[in-house]
């Protein structure tokens, strides 16, 4: 059937009809949906896993069993995750086991720019990189070929612009392979260093297959074989007729990617193009046979110059990073650019656009506290979440942001380093779910080398900013069924945490008067915020407030929380023109206040009316919730 | 072969424009174009400014649209159709919601709103469709359902496609219970003068 995929469905979809049985994953932007839409075929047992590196694990457990398996992340991840890759590399797997990993060039939703492609070359694991969303679906297939035939993981990347486009797909049967019994072989699967001493000759010897196996496709494919299976690399060569002048230089270029789209976009069938599919290895004859082909060899490739330096090691005359970017993500407009084509232009107004930086939602829970740690002046050392918006104005307060867990981790060494001075003023913040990814680990370092630290757990009940997946302390599973549910002040005093205290954000004074007494105390602490996401579906919003505009003495006061839903503007009784002198008072969008009454509490005049007694309220939930 | 054509739709992270082009990559896949509907998930949704691509032809490569390259701009909100205006060709045209949402910055007090920004974009010789999408989608009965007026402004652009066709596809589309609605926004789109 012919469909418009989104390239992650089309991964999912490549992972049903390729007979996966297995898929852990942990949700990261782009690379959510794969598991998301995955869990959505019954065939497939799917599970969000607290991390990329225990996702990898159990999806090797199941590989190892005999079943195809399947674990996704994004690029940061396979940080995470590189532990198990780079030895899973001498083991070899059973049955399939692809790993799908999505960057972020442009860094659209990311901490950094990192090309996974590294990790690949790095870890002498084949990668294969689709350019659409029907590559997406074949490569997934062919991925899982490619992993029983050569007996190692495969690692199919995506990248933001091939995972979060739809384009059209060909959608086939599920084939499920027949099933490869466990067998004990432990010289193979018991890396240690005798055993690992013989592998790592046959993970050598494997790398030259694969280049054979790549190249041997594209030969096979120039004999007319049309087989999909084959086609990873393919050469397209340019239509004489269309070259303007028969003394134009013959271009070529060699890309791969959402890369090869811009590269057709802009030249269609006027120059040659070598398309890789496989991106590690890659076919040494290939690319020497394509660029002796051609006058001038140009190398489209997004983030580092990979396929370019390979080139250069074979000795072969290419250009690429001198005049394409380095930082970004392509685009048309830039390879019509680097290569002097006509780029088209825009038009643009005078005027200065205030630029419109993503805000924390009216009514999130996470707004109190950071609320009150600026108010105390306390140095926060934040994570990786929604709650990373903390650091933005009017609130700025998160002053640190590096990866998963590295809150706990790092407030343990500041206030070691000075000598616990610091720890009266300083925490970490970090949200439940990446508290279960990276976070619990840091406190048991705080409990076992005992600084005077304070860790404050934003527990919204879900992974918020990858768009509502549930996690080990929610109760629930992918499939929105009930799971099995930590809890997190039991989890903390078991570490031996025994200053364990929750607070309702929502109420500023009891939050202050916590993180006060808290951050004052001898020995670690641990505060759980605990309120849920106010889009969670379970969460019951109040009726939006309103202000008198009697009463509001224009002091902005309210303005101090940075809720999107409050704004300064004339009196509404205002009869002349409003000018620059004109005083305000604040008002509030009833469309955007859900009546969580944090602005009331800011309010020395009573301005506020019209909240409700009991605010936002929330049901025990149950389904799912994205 | 005829030529890719890009539709971009830009708006406030929450405002709903995902329905938007997931009807129009339905109803374009019907008329038997080939298609590719691009957007940027995670972190720019909070509140952020948010844009997807829609292009459709013979044959499209490019997922995404750059500047100077859009047939239509459709836009939920007034200063994001002036943000991406570079976008536009020269010879394009925006449809935009003349409602306007302050980003933070204009909140805060650090930027303010640019003013008559319909006027200034026309007189930069850009052919612009100012609509109230908000009363006339509570006319129909939800204010949600501005986007639905909005694409029944779009249609007007969109000769070679029948009514029966965008029927069809806000029936596939959109949840059984909302059609009727959904269909009277677009209606009331439909029928505006601009």
């Amino acid at each position: 059937m012919k469909t418009l995929l989104q390239g992650n469905a089309a991964v999912a979809r490549g992972l049903y009809e390729a007979g996966c049985a297995f898929v852990s994953s942990y949700p990261g932007t782009p690379s959510t949906e794969i598991t998301e839409e995955a869990a959505k075929y019954d065939e497939i047992c799917c599970e969000w896993a607290p991390n990329e590196k225990v996702a990898m694990e159990a999806a090797f457990g199941a590989c190892l069993a005999g079943k195809r398996a399947f674990c996704g992340m994004k690029h940061v991840g396979l940080n995470v995750a590189a532990d198990p890759l780079f030895t899973m590399s001498y083991t070899g797997v059973n049955a399939g086991l692809v790993i799908g990993v999505a960057d972020d060039a442009g860094m659209h939703s990311s901490q950094n720019e990192q090309d996974s492609r590294h990790h690949a070359i790095a870890a002498k694991v084949p990668m294969l990189e689709p350019s659409d969303s029907a590559e997406a679906l074949a490569f997934t297939k062919l991925a899982f070929e490619i992993s029983e035939r050569f007996d190692t993981p495969v690692l199919l990347k995506m990248c933001t612009r091939v995972s979060h486009s739809q384009s059209v797909v060909e959608t086939g049967e599920r084939m499920v392979p027949p099933e490869r019994p466990y067998e004990k072989d432990i010289a193979k699967y018991v890396m240690m260093p005798g055993n690992a001493k013989k592998r790592h000759p046959v993970v050598e010897d494997r790398t030259k297959a694969l280049r054979a196996y790549f190249e041997a496709g594209f030969q096979q494919y120039k004999e007319g074989d049309r087989d999909v299976t084959i086609v990873l690399n393919r050469i397209e060569m340019r239509n004489e007729e269309e070259v303007v002048s028969p003394f134009a230089k013959h271009l070529g270029i060699i890309t791969s990617s959402t890369s090869y789209q811009y590269v057709k976009e802009v030249f269609g069938n006027r120059a040659s193009i070598l398309k890789l599919g496989a991106v590690n290895p890659l076919p040494d004859e290939l690319l020497t046979e394509f660029a002796g082909e051609v006058d001038r060899v140009v190398v489209v490739e997004e983030l580092d110059p990979v396929i370019e330096e390979h080139c250069k090691a074979l000795g072969l005359k290419v250009e690429g990073k001198n005049i394409l970017p380095l930082i970004d993500e392509l685009s048309q407009n830039k390879v019509a650019y680097a290569l002097r084509e006509q780029v088209p232009q825009g038009k643009k107004l005078d005027d200065a656009i205030p630029v419109r930086p993503p805000v924390m939602c009216a009514g999130c829970p996470h707004r109190g506290v950071f609320y009150t740690l600026g108010k105390n002046k306390c140095v926060v050392l934040g994570d990786i979440g929604c709650y990373t918006l903390g650091a933005v104005a009017p609130l700025s307060a998160m002053e640190m942001t590096l990866c998963m867990g590295a809150s706990v981790s790092a407030v343990h060494g500041f206030n070691k380093a000075t000598g616990g001075e610091s720890a009266k003023k300083t925490v970490g913040v970090i949200g439940d779910s990446t508290f279960m990814h990276s976070g619990m680990t840091g406190l048991a370092n705080i409990a076992y080398n005992q600084s005077d630290s304070t860790v404050i757990i934003l527990d919204n009940s879900i992974t918020g900013m990858t768009g509502h997946q549930d996690n080990p302390t929610t109760g629930y599973n992918i499939k929105g069924d009930p799971a099995g549910k930590i809890d997190l002040e039991a989890l903390c005093k078991a570490m031996g945490i025994e200053n364990v205290s929750v607070v309702d954000p929502y109420d500023l004074a009891e939050t202050d008067r916590i993180i006060k007494e808290e951050t004052q105390k001898e020995g670690p602490s641990v505060i759980i915020s605990r309120r849920p996401c106010v889009l969670l579906k379970n969460v019951r919003t109040a009726k939006p407030l309103r202000v008198n505009p009697d009463k509001c003495t224009g002091c902005t006061a309210c303005m101090k929380i940075g809720c999107p839903a409050i704004s300064m503007k004339e009196h509404p009784a205002l009869r002349v023109p409003a000018t620059s002198t004109t005083p305000r008072v604040a008002v509030v969008d009833q469309t955007l206040c859900v009546g969580c009454n944090v602005c009331v509490q800011m309010c020395h005049f009573d301005a506020y009316e019209g909240m409700s007694k009991e605010g936002i309220t929330y049901a025990e939930r149950g389904g799912k919730q994205s | 072969m005829k030529k890719t054509r890009n539709i971009m739709i830009v708006g406030v992270g929450g405002q709903g424009s995902l329905l938007a082009s997931k009807l129009l990559g339905h109803l374009l896949l019907e008329e038997g174009y080939d298609v590719k509907v691009s957007e940027v998930h995670g972190m720019s949704q909070r509140g952020g400014s948010v844009v997807t691509y829609v292009r459709y032809g013979d044959k499209v490569y490019s997922p995404v649209i750059d500047e100077g390259e859009a047939d239509v701009i459709v836009s939920f909100e007034l200063l994001e159709a002036a943000r991406y205006l570079s976008f536009l060709k020269p010879d394009g045209r925006i449809v935009t919601n003349t409602r306007q949402i302050d980003p933070m910055p204009v909140i805060i007090g650090a930027a303010s709103y640019p003013a008559d920004l319909v006027q200034k974009m026309r007189a930069k010789g850009v052919k612009v469709d100012a609509l109230d999408c908000l009363s006339l989608a509570e006319e129909a009965g939800s204010a949600k359902a501005v986007n639905l007026v909005l694409l029944g402004r779009l249609s007007h652009y969109f000769e070679d496609i029948e009514e029966d066709a965008w029927d069809r596809a806000i029936e596939a589309v959109v949840p059984q219970r909302f059609v009727e609605l959904n269909k009277k926004a677009f209606a009331l789109g439909k029928a505006l003068k601009e």
